[in-house]
């Protein structure tokens, strides 16, 4: 097999590409080493870091009210639906071909497409929050904007963040066909390969999956330290010990 | 594949006030005469979409199936294979066709194996899901009555989990719709292909662009009736 013979070498010219500037495959300038994708990757974490950002600040408090108040449930969920059926490369054509290209462009669809996971898990989080506890709050005085904020967003959180977490790597995902609306990120080696070369794909694509896993990661530890202490008790599901044949047990009624 | 993707701006370029068919096309515009006369040009483009979809996601389904099955039988499995295939899931598929270009080559291979391991994450939660949530009771009633572990899977346990199996089949399709128009960038065909022929030419955009969408909102719709069929006794809960 002499693809598996040439295999780590590779990965190792990719590696090797990541670390040191070469000529290109054209001729003429020098690509990659670590300077030029540093500033790609910072470049590609920024784009992505706006739409993120700006779709939790409209998603979220989005979802919490629509969540709270029990409306707009086929909104929030047909979003999603949607969203998954556009996909990310047609909607970026689509405002290549009407809007144009730039920066504000790239920021903008990653934006549209960070909007669904967040404002429907925000919603399917808050709803699924027992409505006894809402009453018991209730009950115990509390204003309705403090119900939202002390009772139902912290027993939401770990579903508000796997939403934030899917849209993230979505994002990320995306922002690497950002060159082709001329916006430098991780995907300008991948996509321009007379210039970078194979070995600059590889690298690129080494790259994108490193970012996109430390994304996911640093997002899950934030929200194992934003999760409130109670909940994590029972967090750790998996699944239930298999029953052999035992008298049934009590059981509580889901409230899912 | 570079050169597709740049090669059509200078056309924009050209500026002719008339609406004319020409000018239509010289301005990148929507062209519905265009569109008429060069619809065939989607045609096969199309119908691999549908290829590498129906390939990729039966392949997916078989293996989750048999990992979700393993890990219901194997309880100490779960962790692992869940953890395995949330990376996979992960990792985006832009990239994994890169990184398996020096393993399977060019071409739909590796739109395949990467749209695979895509796939694999939701339907082994999905099918997960679906056993755990079979009430306990239900379990108890058929080993009353002496069924085997078995006829117990398959009788009781997978039927009670069909919504949800059938809920992972619709996200992973329409995903995996989705992110087969990507299959060009690993050598693979598809409708993407032909959208990044002429990214700035809005027939070309909407059409290629519509058919995906429609692919996606078809099947969707399609897995909707199967579960309407599958499962009358859920029909009055749907609605």
């Amino acid at each position: 097999m002499i693809v598996l013979a040439s295999l780590p070498g590779q990965f190792v010219d990719a590696i090797d590409f990541i670390l040191h500037e070469r000529e290109s495959v054209s001729g003429g300038v020098q690509v990659g080493g670590l300077g030029e994708m540093a500033d790609l990757t910072a470049n590609h974490i920024a784009v992505s870091g706006v739409a993120i950002v700006a779709a939790v600040a409209l998603s979220l408090p989005l979802g919490l009210l629509l969540g709270h108040t029990g409306r707009g449930e086929f909104l929030a969920i047909s979003v999603s639906n949607v969203g998954r059926a556009v996909p990310s490369l047609v909607l970026l054509f689509f405002f290549l071909a009407y809007l144009g290209i730039g920066f504000v462009n790239v920021a903008t669809v990653l934006f549209l497409l960070a909007i669904p996971p967040i404002l429907t898990n925000t919603f399917v989080g808050v709803r699924q929050v027992d409505r006894d506890t809402v009453d018991a709050a209730r009950g115990m005085g509390m204003s309705e904007t403090q119900i939202v904020r002390r009772v139902e967003l912290p027993l939401a959180l770990p579903t508000i963040f796997t939403g934030i977490r899917l849209s993230a790597v979505a994002v990320l995902a995306t922002a690497t066909i950002a060159p082709l609306a001329n916006v430098l990120t991780l995907g300008t080696p991948i996509t321009e390969d007379q210039t970078y070369g194979a070995a600059g794909q590889l690298g690129a694509a080494i790259l994108v999956a490193t970012v996109t896993l430390g994304a996911d990661g640093l997002l899950r530890l934030l929200q194992r330290a934003m999760t409130p202490r109670g909940l994590k008790l029972g967090a750790d599901e998996g699944p239930p010990e298999k029953r052999k044949l035992t008298l049934p047990a009590m059981r509580r009624e889901s409230t899912t | 594949m570079s050169e597709a993707l740049f090669s059509a701006p200078p056309l924009a370029q050209v500026e002719i006030q008339e609406r004319t068919g020409e000018s239509c096309i010289a301005n990148n515009g929507f062209c519905p005469d265009w569109i008429v006369d060069n619809f065939d040009r989607y045609v096969g483009p199309f119908f691999e979409h549908i290829y590498l979809t129906v390939v990729s996601v039966g392949i997916g389904f078989a293996i989750a199936f048999a990992l979700a099955l393993a890990a219901h039988r194997v309880r100490w499995t779960f962790g692992p294979i869940s953890g395995v295939t949330q990376v996979l899931y992960t990792v985006p598929s832009l990239a994994a066709f890169f990184l398996l270009q020096p393993i399977t080559g060019r071409g739909n291979l590796t739109a395949i194996v990467a749209l695979v391991a895509y796939t694999l994450f939701i339907f082994f939660a999905n099918i997960s899901a679906g056993l755990q949530n079979v009430p306990g009771d239900v379990k108890d009633a058929g080993q009353g009555m002496g069924l085997t572990d078995r006829q117990l899977l398959w009788k009781v346990e997978l039927p009670l989990a069909l919504p949800e199996i059938l809920a992972g089949l619709r996200i992973a399709t329409t995903t995996t719709i989705g992110l087969a128009t990507l299959a060009f960038f690993a050598g693979g065909d598809g409708l993407g292909r032909v959208l990044a022929e002429q990214p700035f030419f809005k027939s070309n955009v909407v059409i290629a662009g519509g058919l995906t969408v429609l692919l996606a909102a078809a099947f969707d719709l399609l897995i909707l009736g199967v579960q309407r069929l599958a499962m009358p006794w859920r029909r009055a809960a749907i609605a």
